[in-house]
């Protein structure tokens, strides 16, 4: 018996080292250099992302940055008709529509999301969108999966997150988690981002620009965490970009906390006014989520 | 066949242990009627459709019990459920009669004496004392149960059978029979001898054609009240099952029969449902909805894999199940998949798999795409609909969405509030957002703003009460973007302006 199943095991060993990385290496880009050095690449397609909202108000920033992610790791050929992207299957718990709005189509595609390649699953609770995310993620056809419970809630643990990478990786599919309202836990998510809003260039007679966010990397299993990037949202590249300049001069801001035009963009994490080490110490996110909020 | 019940009413509400006559009553023209009466108080000759007053003066000790025609209603119900066991073809002919079609199916339990016995005996347990009558038409068998003593009918012998009965068990209105009677033509024997022209002259068509009927001279089938399956296949069993085990390898037995006959008639079924019949008469039925054409065992026996476990409350085989059927109610033409080359088809009925499996796990409504409509009330714009919505009815489904501008902001937001939330503002200018406006104990300083953009209701909708509004798309100073609107009108302006938070922007 031995003599067989040891030459099949050493087999089936040396497959899984063959697929292992190279599945790993399966990765898509922010579009951004500096992030993607700092995530190796690019983030892993077959893995799960979280994505926490920091404030309350902040819940849209946050689901417009999954957004992106999700049509960053499918994209749209340039020659239509040549593929069309795999599906979206968004899980969603129904409390996020009560405190949060419901997903407003034409927004989707003002985005840059197609709302025909959108399927929603509404889940009465926290454990039905994760089944739901497991069931969708088995599925290799999808263009990703997007889990959005609301709140605190002890159905999503290192177990929970574990089973959906593990099915990630499977299908090659990514999971994209959506946290609003709720503080960071231990998970098995390959990077965790901390989003909020953030003030967007003006345009003529000032009107509020393209989609802004601060970004934070607050764990990366492949690298380096810690950083923020402050980036806008193209919807016509299908791209992030760094956000160009603070704000435009000669416009009062009263209430803005930070000095006119004084930060480079492009150098990440050199003033933020949010600390990395904050979002991290729970009790201390909690404070700046109520300043926030405040 | 048909089965009369007449002491339904009396059993249902508990036939009482006490030794007072139990009756029924209904307000029948404003006076309260006996509607139906249990076998004492038949004894004491009380009969339905006496005047309770008039009961209550010859039997002063009666049980007086209102009529509750609901709960008959879906005790009827269940009872036509428990028929299917019999024939799937059981058509409900109120009040209180049930009439099944068992053209081909006596023989499987027996013939048709057999049959009636095994019916007669299931119901004697629940109590129900039942007055059954097979015949070649139905109606011959409705005024055999209804006005005669029941019993089997041997093929061409209805005339005979029903001769004698009333013509009231024609089922025709109560002035028709007046009339007849009038005329001296009580029975339906004494209507058979007349000649039929002058009869259909003074009664109409409707007479002679019910007389031909229950005559056997035409026949007419029964209109079932579940329409018979596509095809179906069923297992009975002479001691009761109750483990899972054993009721997932029957499911699987007769699933695989399904794909056989399906895959005969090149259809594949868009509906399954598995009937569990208890031996107690409770019949629990599970149905599983495709959103196209299926017959592979493994997908349906998967997605009933997911029903069963998604149950509110589990399958409960109390004293086990004597008789599992599995139905195809709808199914439709399906040809071999042709697996391209690029596997684009494999990649498709993929995603169709996981869409009937999420519609399995949590139910039709809570599985949703959009469809585009042609209107600007943000309300009405998009619309989610259940996923296995058919699209080709009506034209939402072929409009495209509307291309955003190019290098644009998003000018409508992410996330949607229904209805509405109002917000408390200060620092109003009369043609312009506020300056800052509280939400959810939280004020916000607004910082950019671009509006109004003045959306007004659809006119020609009724039920669009609501006034114009000014849309602003509006950033505080922290980058969170939102969607005001200024509730209007704007010819009469109200005393105090209203603000409405109805979006969010990513």
């Amino acid at each position: 018996m031995t003599h067989t199943a040891l030459p099949a095991l050493r087999r089936s060993l040396a497959r899984l080292e063959r697929e292992g990385p190279a599945r790993a290496r399966d990765v898509f880009s922010l579009g951004l250099p500096e992030v993607d050095q700092t995530l190796g690449g690019g983030l892993s397609r077959g893995a799960l992302h979280e994505v926490y909202a920091l404030g309350g108000p902040d819940v849209a920033a946050a689901t417009g940055f999954a957004i992106a992610m999700a049509l960053r790791a499918a994209p749209v050929p340039a020659t239509p008709g040549l593929a069309i992207p795999g599906p979206i299957v968004w899980a969603r718990q129904d409390y996020v529509d009560m405190e949060a709005g419901r997903l407003h189509a034409p927004g989707l595609a003002e985005l840059g999301l197609d709302p025909d390649r959108v399927i929603v699953v509404q889940a009465p609770d926290a454990l039905g969108v994760l089944r739901a995310g497991a069931e969708a993620l088995r599925c290799s056809a999808l263009g990703a999966v997007l889990i959005e419970p609301w709140g605190e809630t002890s159905a999503i643990d290192l177990v929970a997150t574990r089973r959906l990478s593990l099915a990630a990786g499977d299908s090659g599919v990514p999971a994209l988690m959506v946290r609003l309202a709720a503080n960071p836990k231990p998970s098995a998510a390959a990077t965790r981002w901390a989003v909020r809003s953030l003030p967007s260039q003006a345009l003529e007679a000032g009107a509020p620009g393209l989609p802004a966010f601060a970004i934070t990397l607050l764990r990366n299993r492949a690298g380096s965490a810690g950083h923020e990037w402050r980036v806008e949202w193209n919807r016509d590249e299908r791209c992030f970009r760094n956000r160009q300049r603070e704000q435009e001069p000669g416009r009062a801001r009263p209430a803005l906390p930070r000095p006119v035009g004084a930060v480079s963009a492009n150098r990440p994490g050199a003033r933020p006014d949010w600390p990395a080490s904050a979002l991290t110490d729970p009790a201390l996110a909690e404070q700046t989520r109520w300043r926030d909020a405040g | 066949m048909h089965s009369q019940i007449p002491h339904l009413r009396n059993k249902q509400d508990g036939a009482t242990q006490d030794e007072a006559p139990l009756v029924i009553v209904d307000k029948i023209n404003g006076a309260l009627r006996l509607m139906a009466v249990d076998a004492r108080a038949l004894a004491l000759g009380l009969t339905p459709g006496l005047a309770l007053a008039d009961a209550r003066a010859r039997v002063p000790a009666i049980d007086v019990v209102a009529l509750d025609a609901v709960a008959d209603d879906a005790c009827v119900e269940r009872i036509a459920d428990l028929c299917d066991r019999w024939t799937p073809l059981v058509a409900l002919d109120p009040p209180h009669g049930l009439l099944l079609d068992i053209s081909g199916c006596a023989h499987l339990f027996g013939g048709e004496e057999s049959l009636l016995n095994d019916i007669g005996r299931r119901f004697a347990h629940g109590g129900l004392n039942l007055r059954m009558a097979i015949a070649g038409t139905p109606d011959a068998a409705r005024a055999l149960a209804r006005f005669g003593r029941g019993g089997i009918v041997p093929p061409g012998g209805e005339a005979r059978a029903v001769g004698p009965l009333p013509v009231a068990a024609l089922g025709i209105a109560s002035d028709i029979v007046h009339g007849l009677s009038r005329a001296g033509l009580k029975t339906i024997a004494a209507l058979a001898e007349r000649p039929t022209i002058p009869l259909a002259a003074r009664f109409g068509d409707d007479l002679l054609a019910r007389l031909r009927r229950v005559l056997g001279r035409e026949d007419i089938r029964i209109t079932p009240r579940r329409p018979p399956p596509a095809c179906m296949a069923e297992r009975h069993f002479a001691e009761p099952i109750a483990r899972t085990s054993d009721i997932e390898a029957t499911l699987t037995r007769l699933m695989m029969q399904i794909a056989d006959l399906l895959h005969k008639r090149g259809e594949g079924g868009r509906y399954f449902e598995a009937s569990f019949f208890r031996s107690d008469g409770q019949v629990t039925r599970i149905a599983v909805e495709t959103g196209r054409p299926v017959r592979d065992p493994k997908v349906v026996l998967r997605l009933y894999r997911e029903k069963l476990e998604a149950l509110d409350d589990p399958l409960d085989p109390g004293f086990g199940f004597d008789l599992i059927r599995f139905t195809v109610p709808v199914a439709e033409p399906l040809d071999e998949a042709q697996v391209s080359l690029d596997g684009r088809i494999n990649e498709e009925s993929d995603v169709a798999d996981l869409i009937d499996r999420l519609v399995a796990r949590f139910g039709r409504d809570r599985v949703q795409r959009f469809i585009a409509r042609d209107t600007h009330d943000p309300h009405r714009t998009a619309f989610a609909v259940p996923v296995t919505y058919e699209s080709g009815k009506g034209t939402a489904t072929t409009l495209n969405w509307p291309a955003p501008e190019p290098y644009e902001p998003p000018l409508r937001p992410l996330q949607l509030f229904d209805p509405p939330q109002p917000v408390e503002t200060t620092a109003e200018a009369p043609d312009g957002p506020p300056r800052r406006f509280q939400w959810r104990r939280s004020w916000h300083e607004i910082a950019l703003a671009e509006g109004p953009e003045r959306i007004a209701p659809e006119w020609w909708r009724r039920e669009s009460g609501t006034p114009t509004r000014d849309y602003y798309r509006v950033e505080d100073v922290n980058g969170r973007r939102f969607w005001l609107f200024r509730a209007g009108p704007y010819r009469n302006p109200p005393a105090k302006t209203l603000w409405y938070l109805h979006g969010l922007f990513a």
